[in-house]
């Protein structure tokens, strides 16, 4: 087996007798890889490195190498997870957050020569452990690193569902909700939660989903609108659905989705009219047309 | 025990879910609701549900029982102020309650009620309730 224990001796020892020049030598190596300037302070960086190589050298004293999981390591690995995931958060590369562990390779490597300049074996034992535990450590660094950013794009998707569904008002006890992009079932939910909740407020009895920004409308979608416009009769408001394109009406009885006793309307124009008319309201003008 | 209590309003009841349903406070409303009914003769229920947060398939069934029940005995019932949790719920659940009358407010629903029913509500200093015909 190559490496084991002497490995270990050996890695241990070389890290421990050139701490200081390791960590000049890992610095330098980082500053150089970063593409911009000024992305990371020296100071930070440095104090980074320090704390890294001081949980390095524990674990490596009490921990076994070949299993990263054991509680020896629980320390070095949760450093590492924080700063993979603060560089995730401050729009990092992965290649620049993966540097970070892996450039400290070629500083330790030029320890481990110099140690065992004469002894080929030892060497190479020395060296095969120290990659497979770096090795391991940087593919954790960019596990940590995908989910942060994975994290920050659910919280993304979850504003964006929020900004794309206004409930607008369009006069008193009327409300409109102008439906642009794709109805899934996640948006579906956000947008009859809103509706409905706005319905409470403002005490409108009259609700017109606009669906001319939504490109297609298959069963699904069609089922979606129909349980709004049930849930919003159940609460005690009209719901009209309005901006229904051609295509959209060819496709709707194409599939046979029964839309029941829903309003349907083929502008937001004559929704409105509708919704007004049931209002007990008009428009009129006040001035003859130009 | 616990009950529900049902207010008359004129030719209407009101009756106001205050507390969380459970399955036997609805057996014991339907019960007295269409007693009370079938006694006053009233021409319209309203029951308001804005208090009531948790619902459940048995709930949701009760009341479309109690209105199906009401509008055999001739009184026009309206369902007030439903949480937006709970319509969703119903949804959900198929409940879409066919038939229900529903509105947002007590204010809508007795304005509802005063259309269609035909009814009034007798204002409080004429001593209306004695001398109340039976229909």
């Amino acid at each position: 087996m190559i490496g084991g224990e002497a490995g270990k001796m050996a890695l241990y020892q070389a890290v421990l007798d050139n701490e200081k020049a390791l960590l000049d030598e890992w610095v330098k190596e980082q500053i150089g890889a970063f593409s911009r300037q000024g992305a990371i302070r020296e100071t930070e960086l440095r104090q980074q490195c320090e704390t890294f190589l001081r949980l390095f050298v524990q674990a490596i004293r009490d921990g076994n190498t070949t299993d990263l999981r054991t509680p020896e390591w629980e320390a070095v690995l949760r450093f590492l997870s924080d700063v993979s995931s603060s560089r995730g958060e401050q729009g990092f590369s992965p290649s620049e957050t993966a540097t970070f562990v892996f450039s400290f390779k070629r500083p330790l490597f030029t320890a481990l020569g110099k140690a065992h300049q004469d002894d080929g074996k030892a060497l190479a034992d020395a060296v095969w452990e120290a990659t497979a535990i770096l090795d391991r450590l940087g593919l954790h660094t960019m596990d940590v690193y995908l989910k942060t950013r994975e994290t920050i794009i659910a919280r993304q998707q979850e504003d964006m569902l929020e900004l794309s569904t206004p409930v607008v008002s369009l006069a008193e006890g009327i409300l409109a909700l102008p439906v642009i992009g794709t109805l899934d079932s996640a948006r579906t939910q956000v947008v009859m939660e809103s509706l409905l909740q706005r319905i409470v407020e403002t005490g409108s009895t009259q609700a017109i989903i606009d669906i001319t920004g939504v490109p297609t409308v298959d069963t699904l979608v069609a089922q979606h609108l129909l349980k709004t416009v049930t849930a919003a009769r159940l609460m005690g408001a009209d719901c009209l659905i309005s901006g229904i394109r051609p295509q959209i009406a060819q496709t709707i009885v194409h599939l046979g989705v029964e839309l029941g006793n829903v309003t349907t309307k083929a502008t937001l124009a004559s929704a409105f009219a509708v919704a007004l008319d049931r209002q007990g309201m008009k428009i009129v003008r006040s001035k003859p047309q130009a | 025990m616990e009950r529900i209590p049902i207010l008359r309003m004129g030719d209407f009841l009101l009756v106001t879910i205050q507390v969380d349903m459970h399955d036997r406070l609805a057996m014991t409303l339907q019960d007295d609701l269409t007693t009370r009914i079938s006694k006053t003769g009233a021409t319209g229920v309203l029951i308001d549900i804005s208090a009531l947060e948790i619902v459940d398939s048995f709930i949701g069934r009760m009341i479309s029982n109690i209105s199906a029940m009401s509008r055999v005995l001739d009184a026009q019932t309206v369902i007030v102020g439903m949480q937006p949790a709970v319509a969703i719920t119903l949804v959900e659940l198929g409940l879409t309650l066919p038939g229900v009358k529903t509105a947002l407010d007590v204010e809508k629903g007795m304005q509802m009620l005063r259309v269609i029913g035909g009814g009034s509500v007798v204002p409080p200093e004429s001593d209306g309730d004695d001398d109340r015909q039976e229909y």
